[in-house]
Order: structure tokens, then sequence, then C-alpha cells
């Protein structure tokens, strides 16, 4: 599969230093508090994982960041911008990108009219009532730049219930990609593939331009710490641990709530 | 320059000017009966194309839109009848009323979804319904507005057709168009996954209000034309019968088809003219007629239609 790695537009000189900051929080859903305090800075260009056991917290972080569901406490502050109360396509105009742990793509619509639909998500275009639907080169230039990256790049006549589920996984990337994001949120990206099938996602998330912050959920901890540069471990909604990915191995609280404690006669 | 547009092949423009030329001489070889039925058939067309753009490009089912529709016959026979104005003022005020009825519709269901926008958007209509019949100074009540207002120069039953038959051609170009450009694609992302829209930065509640006062507008052209084509409007037209029949003719030509609201109007004209001229049983005809097309034809009349053409395809 052609994977060949694209260009992308830097950022411009205001990025500041660090991309995202969580200071203290929560997320309660009545008593159960899925989130529960969680302070967290990343620097801009940083691959971080978020690891922890099922029911850590970790989707739910991912949705107060992206504002699909709204801190109960807390504040996040996005480039420097408060987004603590801003709706989901706020945070998007800002550069926040995400994919989902279960598919969600336009399964209706071919990969280019998805492509086209994520493009110009942050573009006036979008309200044009009654002009043409075709594209500019530009913008087919860049849907064509981000499905290459993705490995999708003779796929863009298919219609998406037509393609494999190692395909949909890959067009995630590729939708959250093409508006050039500052920050992606990647949520198990390779849950459900096959191993050649992860490989090919590890290689799109590899090829990903170096400016671009990623945050990244997945279970299978061999791929996630062969991609990140540094590791946040979560345990019932808290922050557990923060460590480089070499030393995230042998921590032992780590090793504690992924195997359990170990039981002394 | 890519092409996204739908396909534009030969053969479907052919059928276009096709239909729209046996259209233009129909007059020649029908009675004034039967124009005054495809006449009716082009206007409930109009109005179950509307309602298409929300049902099927937007997945979203309104049970509103007769009131809508009504409301725009209303005005234009209040305009002239009571106010007396002219005809050609009185339609642009029935669809300018029309647009912002829909306008305030959209704002109260926008939020919702699913079975909650269909009940939102009845209970709006029933409202709707329930003013015309006790407004009695203004809407007549039960008794409604009645008058000949069709303007002069249409006065001819077949000029009438005519217009009729001009006006839907360029409605059904303008919704062809509509659902169809950048904004018309994001109606179907959002059919397709708000979550996801939201989260590439759509304003989904903005978009959805966008396309259901568009959907109004639509809703109140028809409208209106209705008021010269009926010459008189009751409480019946603003009725929740109405909003059902007319969603009805959408679903029996096939949602997300635009041309099929025009073969569902025709069918459901037709069947209610034909079989209540033979049996005083004609709504149970109509039942199992419907309940066979849903069985048989889920996907409507043109969505069975291309189903079978891409199988036919694919097999040669």
């Amino acid at each position: 599969m052609d994977i060949a790695p694209a260009t992308f537009e830097t950022f411009g000189e205001d990025m500041a230093e660090i991309a995202l900051t969580l200071s203290g929080v929560a997320v309660a859903f009545g008593a159960l508090r899925a989130v529960d305090g969680v302070d967290l800075s990343i620097p801009a260009g940083q691959r971080r994982a978020i690891i922890g056991p099922n029911g850590a917290g970790k989707t739910t972080l991912f949705n107060a960041i992206t504002g699909v569901v709204p801190p109960t406490e807390g504040r996040v502050v996005f480039l420097g911008h408060d987004i603590t109360n801003l709706p989901p396509h706020k945070r998007a105009a800002l550069g926040i990108a995400r994919t989902f742990q279960i598919t969600n793509l336009f399964p209706s619509l071919s990969v280019e009219e998805n492509m086209v639909l994520a493009l110009r998500g942050l573009s006036p275009q979008k309200f044009s009532l009654f002009g043409s639907p075709d594209l500019s080169t530009a913008d087919q230039d860049r849907i064509t730049r981000a499905l290459r990256l993705a490995g999708l790049a003779d796929r863009s006549a298919t219609v998406v219930t037509e393609m494999a589920y190692g395909d949909q996984r890959q067009l995630e990337i590729a939708l959250a990609l093409v508006a050039t994001p500052r920050m992606l949120l990647l949520d198990e990206p390779a849950a459900g593939l096959s191993p050649s099938e992860r490989s090919i996602v590890a290689d799109v998330i590899r090829g990903l331009p170096k400016e671009l912050t990623v945050i990244l959920i997945e279970h299978d901890m061999d791929l996630a710490l062969g991609l990140v540069d540094y590791v946040t471990c979560l345990h019932e909604g808290r922050l557990l641990v923060e460590a480089l990915p070499a030393d995230i191995r042998t921590d032992a609280r780590v090793q504690e709530v992924y195997l359990g404690k170990p039981h002394h006669a | 320059m890519s092409g996204l547009s739908r396909s534009k092949s030969p053969m479907g423009a052919l059928v276009v000017v096709a239909v729209l030329a046996v259209g233009v001489i129909a007059p020649y070889f029908l009675s004034r009966y039967q124009i005054g039925l495809a006449t009716q058939i082009l206007i409930f067309g109009m109005l179950a194309m509307s309602i298409d753009i929300l049902v099927g490009f937007t997945g979203r089912t309104s049970l509103g839109h007769g009131a809508i529709f009504g409301t725009s016959t209303y005005v234009v026979l209040y305009c002239v009848t009571q106010a007396g104005m002219s005809p050609y003022l009185a339609v642009l005020l029935g669809i300018m009323s029309a647009t912002v009825l829909a306008a305030i519709f959209a704002l109260l269901a926008v939020r919702t979804n699913g079975v909650y926008f269909l009940l939102l958007t009845l209970a709006l209509g029933m409202i709707v319904w329930g003013i015309c019949l006790r407004w009695t100074q203004v809407t007549g009540g039960e008794n409604g507005l009645r008058g000949d207002i069709r303007p002069k120069a249409l006065a001819d039953y077949k000029d009438f057709y005519w217009f009729i038959l001009a006006l839907a051609a360029m409605v059904t170009f303008g919704i062809r168009r509509f659902v169809n450009s950048p904004f018309g694609l994001t109606l179907r992302g959002i059919r397709d996954s708000d979550s996801r829209m939201r989260s590439l930065g759509y304003n989904v509640p903005l978009h959805l209000f966008i396309g259901f006062t568009m959907s109004g507008f639509f809703a109140g052209v028809a409208g209106a034309v209705y008021a010269f084509f009926n010459n008189f409007v009751s409480p019946s037209t603003v009725a929740l019968t109405q909003s059902v029949e007319s969603l009805l003719m959408a679903i029996i030509g096939g949602v997300g088809t635009l041309y099929g609201s025009f073969i569902g109007a025709s069918a459901l004209i037709a069947l209610q003219n034909l079989v209540s001229s033979h049996t005083e049983r004609w709504q149970s005809v109509l039942g199992i007629t419907f309940t066979l097309i849903m069985i048989f034809a889920p996907e409507g009349i043109v969505g069975k239609f291309r189903a079978l053409r891409a199988k036919y395809s694919a097999k040669h």
C-alpha cells in the first residue's frame, strides 16, 4: 500500500510552547466520576499516549478535550485559549481534530465526499447554498495528499460502506488530517485491526507532520509505546503515572493496574 | 476542478426533456378534469420534494410541512380576498410567511432528532391548525376563506397548468441545485453522522436551521400557488393529514430521489381519485396499496427502479 509521506503546511510562528493544559478536569455522570481531577500539560508537537485499563476514563477525557462532553469541573486551555465551555465545532475551528473509538464516518458518501466535508468544516464555502459542488485544484491537492498520507490514494471514488474495516480506520485519520489541525486525538486507531493493518496504521501515525501535537489512546502497549514521546497512565479517572515510554513498562503502579496486585501467601 | 456533481448522464437529461415535453403537450390530449389532476400533482409534487430535503437528504422527518404549506395558502387568500392586494404581491407575502414560520419551527426543532423531531414538528403543526380553526376573524374558522383569486393571465385552466409546470421545473432545478451544493453535502453529512460533523467544525443546529428554512421556503411556493389552484383554504389544508399525505408522497416516490416526489404525488392523487370513483372503501384500498409498496419497495418507486437498474448494470 502506498504510504509515502505527504508534506503539510507549517502552522506559523504563533505556536505556543504548551499545546494543551488540563487543570483539575473532572467529568461526572451522576455519582460516577469518569474523569476525576486530571491535570495534564502537553507541549506542542509532542506525541503523547494515554493508557489505562478499561474504564480508566481515557475516551471520556478525549470527549472533555473535544467538547463532546463538557467538563463538570476544571479548565481546558488549548494554545492559550480557554476552551472549557466551547462547543465541539468551535474547538475544531481552533485546530483540534479527533478520530473515534468506534468508526464514525459518513457511510453513504464516497471517500472523496467524506474528505470534502472534512476539508470544508472550517471554510465559509460550506454555506454555499446553490454553488457548484466541484473542488478547486488546491483543495483537490490537499485531499490527495491526506489520502496518500493515510494510504488511501486510490480509493477516492469508493463508497464508505464498501470499504474494509481497516481502510475505514485509515479514512478516520485522513478526515482528521485534511484540514491541517494543530492537535490530533486518536482514539484507539488500531482497534479491531489485523497485525498487518496495525502496522499500516502505525506507519501512518509515524508519517504525521512533526509540528502536529498527537494524543493517542491505544490498548496495544507495544504499538503505543513505539509511537510516542511520553506516556500518561490513567486509572479510575485519575492520573496515575506520567513517564517516558521506556520507564512506563517497568513502573510498578502501571503493572499493578494492568495485571493486579501480586498475592503473597 | 474535480467532479463532485452527481452523475449527469445524457440518458438522465434525455428523460427529463422527454417528461417535460410530454408535460407541455399533455393539455392537448387531456380533459379539463385530468389537467386539473395533473396541476394538483405538480403542486403536491413540489411540496413532497420540499419535505424530501429534510427526510431524504438531512435524515429528519417533518410532520409540520402541511402547516407551512397551508399558512402560505391562507396568507395568499387573506391578502387578496380580505385585504384587496394584488395576487402577485400576495404570493410573495405567502411565501415569506411560510419561510418565517419554517424558521420558527426550525429554531425549536433543530436540537432534536429521530422521533423527538417528528413529534415536535407534529405538535407545532397542530398549533398552527388550532390557530386557523379558532382565529375566526382572520381565517374564517371552519368555513375557511374563499374567493376567485387567480390572476387574469392565468384564468384559463390550460394556461394555469403550463404556469405550474414551468414553476415545478424551476423549483425542481432549484432544489436539485441546493441538495447538490456544498451546503447540500453538509446536510447529507448530518444525515449520516452529526457527531462527526461537529468534530469537523460544523455548527450542526445552524445547518439544520438553514436546511429546514429552505425546505419551508419551497413548501411555501407550493402553498402559494395552491391558493390559485383551489381558490379556497380551510383548516384541513394545514391539518396533520396534509403533512402525512405529503410525506407519504415523498416516501412512495423514494426519499432522497427528488423526482420521486412527483411519482409519489401522481400515485397518491391518481389512486385517491380513481379508487374513490369506484368504491366508498377507497381509503382501505389505498392503505393496502401503500402497505404493499412498503413491503416490496421500501426505498420507494424511483428508489426501487434505481436499485434494479444498478443490479442489472452489475450483471452486464
